[in-house]
């Protein structure tokens, strides 16, 4: 099969739709970080890899048809059928595998690249590898395989095929140290010898750098795999980056980097989200059980705090919300503006109904009077009851100014002083936001272990000023 | 191209990655790291490069598996942000109230609602 139509690598229509290519991924990327645009943004960094793709495939002398167009059903086949396929829960674990499988293209690709050149001085077209590619490939080569390992790990972890809890080795850090400084200057001595480099070193670096990848990740536990996907897919991002330098591919060059350094502010910003600093995330090794060792004493548990606009993207794109109010709201007087929150929210499509504990305030009906007050119908006041069955089936969970009432201790643990007392069950609904202005413990005097659990958000703020806040961003959306 | 325009390029485009990124809502953070997951399968340019220039059998076996995983990058990446993203498209108003509604949940307090919306639209 002869190519279609053959473009020179260096030609300004290359050139030029390569721009257009990375133009749209930048705009995407950038429309990616708001709600209303992320869709479209996504879409058009897909044109723009649908533009690089078909340039690259038009290049001078590209052949084995056959085999690239195999390659490109396979990898279709499996990409499309995989994301379809997978459950909404099991999300982070299919981005890992597919920032694996990148991560070892990339690897392979470097490797492919050193034997071209080693070809090249067995010619005698070149007598040595020039550094400008031999480092980017050695480079490529080294974190395109870290990231791979590193992610087949990550996914291995969420998906329960090996254990989510923090795998400690003794001499870890150690061991690590000992075999990152050993692939370093096993770079280093094949730079130096870029005349004649050996083909075996550079395989055992490739499988130094498949150990390191593995022992990095596994200590890490399943609770913040996500900050270390995120980190892994910058990785991949800049190896990809290296890919391009020594293919003198600007495309990969730019859009490489992109991923590399957004990826990177990105990751901070998960950490930062998690209460978490990334440093912490990878040598410390403990997220994995946070809750075991801290419930007992009076140490600070790790929880998840959010700001007014992420909880109203989380309230308005919801099916069905309930609000769980306490005597906070009293205390705030914050029932008008629950009401306009409410209000913003039905607007908008979202079934809005309020779950009232028969002792939620400092007395039986408080809640009732306040609420009516605000003219909130009184079909949609709920029953405890009444509305724990419908909790799972709930979206989100707002608790405003409550505590004791939603307290899941008092069902799990035999212990606690409530052990035994009805509770509203928001902490069996998809999410729980909770508007509250600090973790102290409610009328009861003790901790709520629902502040704690993966699926709640703490929002800190005074339960009026978050409902308007809330209300006001809502709108916005 | 030389050295340092790649050099330029790289660290221009590094900025642009910074900041690009600001004040992300947390509900996007998965999505946007699969979305920049995609972006990077754009090394299945350099596989097309590689296989498309290999000559003997095993440089020709990297160069595929290099497509096939590039591909599966791509493809998936996209896709499965496209999924994510699903989540964030506005809802359809009456007629999804109606259906959402007809679970045991509200069936009662259904239409004295819906019918007191439509009045302050």
């Amino acid at each position: 099969m002869t190519t279609f139509a053959a473009l020179a690598p260096d030609s300004d229509l290359v050139r030029g739709l390569y721009i257009v290519a990375f133009v749209l991924f930048i705009v995407g990327v950038r429309q990616g970080t708001h709600p209303t645009t992320a869709k479209r943004g996504n879409l058009l960094a897909a044109v723009g890899m649908a533009v690089a793709v078909a340039t690259t495939l038009a290049l001078d002398g590209i052949g084995n048809w056959e085999l690239i167009i195999a390659a490109i059903v396979v990898g279709t086949a499996v990409g499309a059928v995989a994301s379809i396929r997978v459950q909404m829960t099991a999300m982070p674990q299919m981005v890992a595998l597919y920032n694996g499988v990148g991560g070892g293209a990339v690897a392979l690709i470097a490797w492919s690249e050193f034997r071209e050149e080693l070809h090249l001085i067995d010619d005698g077209t070149i007598a040595e590898i020039p550094l400008e590619i031999f480092v980017p490939v050695l480079f490529a080569m080294v974190v395109g395989s870290v990231s791979f390992w590193g992610s087949l790990i990550a996914f291995g972890k969420l998906q329960d095929l090996i254990p989510t809890q923090p795998v400690k080795v003794p001499g870890q850090q150690l061991i690590n140290a000992v075999l990152l400084v050993g692939i370093v200057a096993a770079c280093i001595y094949l730079g130096i010898n870029n005349d004649d480099p050996d083909q075996g070193i550079f395989i055992a670096v490739l499988i130094a750098a498949a150990i390191l990848g593995n022992l990095v990740v596994l200590p890490i536990g399943g609770a913040d795999m996500p900050v270390v996907i995120s980190l892994l897919n910058a990785f991949t991002g800049l190896s990809a980056a290296a890919a391009g330098f020594s293919l003198d591919n600007v495309a990969l060059i730019v859009a490489g980097t992109l991923v590399g350094s957004s990826g990177t502010i990105l990751t901070m910003e998960m950490a930062t989200a998690m209460n978490r600093s990334v440093a912490n995330i990878l040598f410390a090794g403990f997220g994995g059980a946070p809750a075991g060792g801290a419930a007992a004493g009076g140490e600070e548990r790790p929880h998840r705090s959010i700001g007014a606009q992420d909880a109203a993207i989380s309230l308005a794109y919801a099916d069905s919300v309930v609000i769980v109010p306490g005597y906070g709201l009293a205390v705030a007087q914050a029932q008008h503006a629950v009401k306009e929150m409410a209000d913003e929210l039905e607007k908008r499509g979202v079934t809005v109904n309020y779950a009232i504990h028969p002792v939620a305030g400092r007395m039986p009906g408080h809640m009732n009077v306040l609420l009516a007050e605000a003219d909130v119908p009184y079909d949609k006041l709920r029953e405890m009851d009444e509305i724990n069955p419908e909790m799972p089936r709930t979206d989100v969970a707002v608790v405003i100014g409550a505590n004791d009432v939603t307290n899941p201790a008092a069902k799990n643990d035999p212990d606690s002083p409530i052990a035994g007392m009805p509770i509203i069950e928001v902490n069996e609904a998809q999410q729980v936001i909770v508007i509250k202005r600090s973790l102290s413990p409610g009328f009861a005097g003790i901790d709520n272990d629902l502040f704690y659990e993966d699926n709640t958000s703490m929002l800190f703020s005074d339960a009026k000023a978050a409902a308007q806040e809330i209300a006001g961003e809502v709108e916005d959306l | 191209m030389d050295l340092m325009t790649e050099i330029t390029i790289f660290v221009l485009a590094a900025f642009v990655g910074f900041e690009v990124i600001s004040k992300v809502p947390t509900t996007l953070h998965t999505p946007l790291m699969s979305q920049t997951n995609a972006i990077h399968g754009i090394v299945v340019l350099g596989g097309f490069i590689v296989l498309g220039y290999a000559d003997d059998t095993l440089e020709k076996t990297i160069g595929f598996i290099a497509v096939a995983f590039g591909t599966i990058n791509v493809v998936g990446g996209f896709m499965v942000t496209d999924r994510m993203l699903g989540m964030f498209v506005r809802k359809p108003k009456p007629a999804a109230i109606e259906e959402s509604r007809s679970e045991p949940l509200g069936d009662a307090s259904a239409s004295p609602e819906s019918s007191a919306e439509e009045g302050e639209r």
